[in-house]
């Protein structure tokens, strides 16, 4: 039996077909404006028995194609357990939010907790403020692993940090040591949550920001070397997803 | 329906902004109560009173000015009832559930105030609230810092401004101060209509409300029952209402729900499929028409047991004890009953979470929501410890902070639908 799952997230969509335990399929492209249209391109030549839909755009697909849905959470800690066994925590984030679950020793979802009033903190942000320092969000992170420490981003709020970041500039700040800081920043917020949490290790980081080595780096400085980053970080929810159309 | 355009424009309402809120209200009813797949036999009346809130209720609440009767208005469940009533009074809720004229209200309060307080202004500079116009007195009461120092700017909105201090915390000396304010409330009832608040009056007051509160405990408990007999938001429902409706008939029609509910019960018959996930709610109070996070919640395959809140046990919690046999004895008493509210203003307020895992077992829950109005400090600064010493004991927890706006729908069903499976 072939299952698919289908992430649609704010910024992106994944999909991942499961065959026998192997991933046959895993695709992802960009939400953009019409993400009915996205979905249809991302499936059409892709066959499944079963599907089921996760993220923030679930209900779009629920009424549109009539997928089961299932939250972004429960796709998260389910896609998380299957691949790392033994896991009690994942940390995402997003290019919109940013959450921290914790999970017992089967992967069961005990207690989460979502950040995402609005793009402090997330992969928006970084991109954000990757552009007003001249960098793409791809090559952000490798350029501020080479930053000094010692600058401070106070400000959590886009577009406020944009007007730090502009006058830090101004100082002649080097753009590495700024780029550094506004990691520092989005890293303590997240560690934050996993502390307020009191979250068990091993913790698995996903979401897009994971493919960000710097965001790796300090997170691994902060709370230890017990972090998981897999291989394709952003496809934990629509593996987990798949996995749960096939129990449906 | 009749016409009571003449009774709004009266009462000094602005007929336009009524109407938009109207609209809105009938438009929220519709799709989240007429939408509800099966409803309790017996909530027509609750229905018929919400659709009557601004027209035949107003009427009658003219019609009682017009014979002389005075209309008490309160935000608080600190006013005791018993006390209007002795006095030959009506009291009202002023309900505050939604966000009105929000550009003219941050003109004179600051932004960050909680939804509940800036929808009185809101109501009041909007002029679209015809219980606060009717009201004769406006009772506002000392509680948290927000609705105080707000009531320094309300005061000069309303002409017939009353404001009512309360302790912060349970010693003997506060429970005096309490008593002080009540009998200065009683004697600001006595001034303004000329009755004597007598021993038999308050016994009769108290009688009225004990039997209000003995018809809602009664549908409290019905809530224990699987499958569930009636939806989380028609109970809420019947709660707001009991700060509308007039209070004997208000019991009659409650007491008449739950004999309905009793039978079905007998046949095993509910309003939602068995084994559901089970939720108490626990927090700030969810005024007519806040209807936004239940709905969440029960159309996200869950079902609202229980309601720890003003508009809900907390504020029904405990009768007034009438076995005294002179005036200052019932006045004791009303006094005892009071102070027991656990109200988050006070310091410490460790009987609530006492109170919210009673109801959890009481209920069969599954899990906690708590729920507090964004910038609102008393609530959320205890939803911190609630969560902890709840989950201690296994209670799952979820904490949403959020307010009246639309905006967060999105996010706040992304919660809710994860805890929901979270204690599946
Ligand atoms: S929460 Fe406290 S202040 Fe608010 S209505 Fe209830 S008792 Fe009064
Ligand atoms: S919700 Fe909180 S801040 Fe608002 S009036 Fe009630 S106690 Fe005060």
């Amino acid at each position: 039996m072939k299952c698919a799952g289908i992430d649609i997230g704010s910024r992106s969509i994944e999909l991942v077909v499961i065959e026998n335990g192997q991933q046959i399929v895993s695709r992802q492209t960009e939400s953009g404006h019409n993400p009915v249209e996205r979905i249809k391109e991302l499936i059409s030549d892709v066959s499944f028995d079963k599907i089921m839909a996760t993220g923030y755009g679930r209900s779009i697909a629920e009424v549109t194609f009539d997928f089961s849905t299932v939250t972004e959470i429960k796709a998260y800690g389910v896609g998380a357990a299957s691949l790392y066994p033994g896991i009690r925590g994942v940390l995402d984030i997003g290019g919109q939010d940013t959450k921290v679950i914790s999970l017992n020793e089967k992967g069961k979802v005990l207690k989460f907790e979502m950040n995402d009033k609005c793009a402090a903190g997330t992969g928006k942000f970084l991109e954000m403020m990757a552009t007003s320092l001249g960098y793409t969000s791809e090559t952000i992170g490798e350029s501020a692993l080479l930053g000094n420490k010692g600058i401070e981003i106070n400000s959590m709020c886009a577009v406020f940090a944009e007007s730090e970041v502009t006058s830090l500039m101004a100082k002649g700040c080097h753009r590495n040591d700024i780029a550094l800081a506004i990691h520092q920043s989005v890293c303590k917020r997240a560690i934050g949550m996993i502390r307020r949490q009191n979250m068990n290790f091993p913790l698995m980081f996903a979401g897009g920001v994971a493919n960000n080595v710097c965001m790796v780096h300090l997170l691994k400085e902060a709370v230890g070397p017990d972090i998981i980053v897999p291989e394709s970080p952003q496809f934990v929810g629509a593996y987990g997803a798949a996995i749960l159309a096939g129990e449906n | 329906m009749s016409d009571y355009t003449k009774m709004w424009t009266d009462l000094g309402l602005d007929n336009d902004n009524h109407n938009a809120l109207l609209e809105a209200l009938g438009g929220a009813y519709q799709s989240i109560y007429m939408a509800q797949e099966k409803r309790a036999k017996g909530m027509e009346y609750f229905d018929f009173v919400m659709s009557e809130a601004h027209g035949l209720r107003i009427k009658e609440l003219c019609d009682e000015k017009e014979a002389g009767k005075k209309i008490i208005g309160s935000f608080c469940v600190f006013v005791p009832e018993e006390m209007v009533l002795a006095a030959g009074c009506t009291a009202v809720g002023l309900c505050s559930g939604a966000d009105f004229a929000q550009e003219e209200v941050e003109q004179v309060i600051p932004r960050n105030t909680c939804s509940l307080i800036k929808s009185f202004f809101g109501f009041k500079l909007g002029k679209v609230c015809p219980y606060m116009e009717v009201a004769d007195l406006i009772v506002g009461e000392n509680t948290c810092d927000g609705k105080k120092k707000s009531f320094e700017t309300f005061k000069d909105l309303v002409p017939n401004f009353y404001q009512m201090d309360l302790p912060q915390t349970k010693t003997p000396e506060s429970k005096q101060m309490l008593k002080q304010e009540f009998m200065k409330f009683i004697q600001q009832l006595e001034e303004m209509t000329g009755n004597k608040v007598t021993f038999e009056g308050l016994k009769q007051g108290i009688a009225s409300v004990n039997a209000k509160r003995k018809a809602l405990h009664r549908l409290s408990s019905l809530r224990a029952a699987n499958p569930s007999p009636v939806s989380g938001l028609d109970a809420l429902l019947i709660n707001q209402v009991s700060f509308l409706d007039n209070i004997d008939r208000f019991t009659e029609n409650v007491n008449a729900i739950c004999d309905h509910i009793e039978l079905d019960i007998k046949e095993n018959k509910g309003v939602k499929e068995a084994n559901l996930p089970r939720i108490v709610i626990s927090g700030c109070p969810m005024a007519v028409p806040n209807w936004k996070l239940p709905s969440v919640i029960e159309s996200s395959g869950a079902v609202i047991v229980g309601e720890e809140s003003c508009i809900g046990e907390r504020g029904l919690r405990n009768l007034t004890d009438d076995s005294a046999t002179t005036l200052d004895g019932l006045i004791d008493a009303i006094v005892d009953r009071y102070f027991q509210i656990d109200c988050a203003v006070f310091t410490p307020n460790n009987e609530r979470v006492d109170h919210i895992q009673e109801m959890v077992e009481k209920y069969n829950a599954d899990g906690v929501i708590h729920y507090g109005l964004q910038f609102c400090q008393p609530y959320i600064m205890e939803s911190f410890s609630v969560e902890k010493q709840l989950e201690k004991k296994g209670i799952p927890v979820l904490r949403i902070e959020t307010d009246y706006s639309q905006e967060d729908l999105g996010q706040l069903s992304t919660r809710v639908e994860a805890f929901v499976e979270m204690i599946k």
